[in-house]
């Protein structure tokens, strides 16, 4: 089973989007923000995690950063989500390290198709 | 809308679209005319199907319109795409290297995102880089349709669905909060709007037909005359690509299924085409 770290400030979404992905057959873990986060992966690095953007402490850009210069950062397959859609921001996203972006609000069919994106469902 | 109301408006739609309705979708009929309604002043339904007798070819158009289903995704049915790329378009550039000029009808494009999926897959080819002329050709019943697809503006929701954020920045740009294709795919795909109980003569010789989520709509009789007429032009080597939801059994129209590939078939002899017992 693959694992998935959910990392939102909001604790309604990392419930929702949780239970999308449990789901989806994803083990689901959770943190409220970057520090956390990384904290969490030198623990037990995830196969996917989805990246919310702007969380106090640690920006999702800045986890993603720091992420990606760790021991084994660049095994997780990053998904970042927010709730902004210009393409500078996507091609910061992109250009830090991020594999797929998905825009705010999302429901299961939409997530789903961005995780077919990156092979970690099969696609329908 | 009584029996009577719905029997006579089936047999429009069936006569000039070939839609076939079941009793089943009276409601959703109803509901679906609301917005005609609204549009040429009807005070019920049944004062627009008086009005439907006298042949208003702009509302008998709208009506038609109003039935028909558009909802559609950037590379639906992943599967076919992949099929498209893997399969039939390495055999066509074999097969087609001397004249290098391929010939794609998307036969009932909605919105557009079929035929721009198929322009993404023909640019990552790098076809027309390598000298290729590539003909796509999009049509559909619906006239709305193909005005939005030749705008090539969806919105958030549209392009999150089937697109990778790499083929999202590579091939839009950005327009408001919406998602514009670029200038290069919507140069490749001509638009036009097309009923497919019509004739097939301006269309030229095929290479590929994609006829996805259609036929079904259609009874037995105009879903063997639809194919019937494809197979007269497409090539005697062409594909037609069908929705995951839809077969040829029980059909023996000239195409033989492509082995582990649902809703992939080839052209096996030229028209006319043999049938096999029709319901």
């Amino acid at each position: 089973m693959k694992t998935c770290l959910v990392v939102d400030d909001s604790r309604v979404i990392r419930k929702v989007t949780c239970r999308i992905l449990r789901d989806l057959a994803f083990e689901t873990l959770e943190a409220e923000n970057g520090v956390a986060a990384l904290t969490a992966c030198r623990q037990k690095m995830p196969d996917v995690i989805l990246l919310d953007w702007s969380m106090p402490q640690m920006t999702g850009l800045e986890f993603l950063r720091a992420l990606r210069s760790e021991t084994r950062g660049n095994h997780p397959i990053v998904v970042v989500s927010t709730t902004e859609n210009d393409t500078a921001r996507i091609t910061e996203a992109l250009g830090a390290g991020a594999d797929e972006y998905v825009v705010k609000p999302f429901d299961r069919g939409i997530l789903e198709a961005k995780l077919a994106e990156v092979g970690l469902v099969q696609p329908r | 809308m009584n029996l009577h109301d719905f029997a006579y408006l089936s047999d429009v739609l069936r006569r000039r679209s070939g839609l076939a309705l079941t009793d089943k979708k009276m409601h959703l009929v109803e509901s679906r005319l609301q917005p005609v309604m609204r549009r040429f002043g009807f005070k019920d339904v049944g004062s627009l199907l008086k009005e439907l007798h006298y042949g208003h070819e702009a509302l008998v158009q709208a009506v038609i319109e109003a039935m028909t289903t558009n909802d559609s995704a950037f590379f639906r049915d992943r599967k076919t795409f992949e099929e498209f790329r893997d399969i039939v378009l390495p055999r066509l550039v074999h097969d087609r290297e001397e004249s290098r000029e391929l010939r794609i009808w998307c036969a009932a494009c909605a919105a557009g995102q079929e035929p721009y999926s198929v322009a993404m897959v023909l640019d990552d080819a790098k076809l027309i880089e390598r000298g290729w002329k590539i003909t796509l050709v999009a049509t559909d019943i619906n006239t709305e349709m193909i005005t939005r697809a030749e705008e090539g503006t969806y919105s958030q929701f549209e392009v999150q669905r089937g697109l990778s954020i790499h083929r999202l920045v590579g091939n839009f740009t950005q327009d408001g909060t919406a998602w514009r294709v670029s200038d290069r795919l919507r140069g490749m795909v001509t638009f036009r709007p097309f009923n497919l109980l019509d004739s097939f003569g301006w269309l030229p010789d095929l290479d590929v037909v994609f006829c996805r989520n259609v036929l079904m709509y259609f009874e037995h009789k105009t879903r063997v005359s639809v194919l019937d007429r494809i197979g007269e032009v497409l090539a005697s080597d062409g594909a037609l690509l069908l929705g995951p939801a839809e077969s040829l059994t029980g059909f023996a129209v000239g195409y033989e299924a492509a082995a582990r590939a649902p809703g992939l078939y080839f052209k096996t002899r030229p028209a006319p085409l043999l049938r096999l017992a029709s319901s």
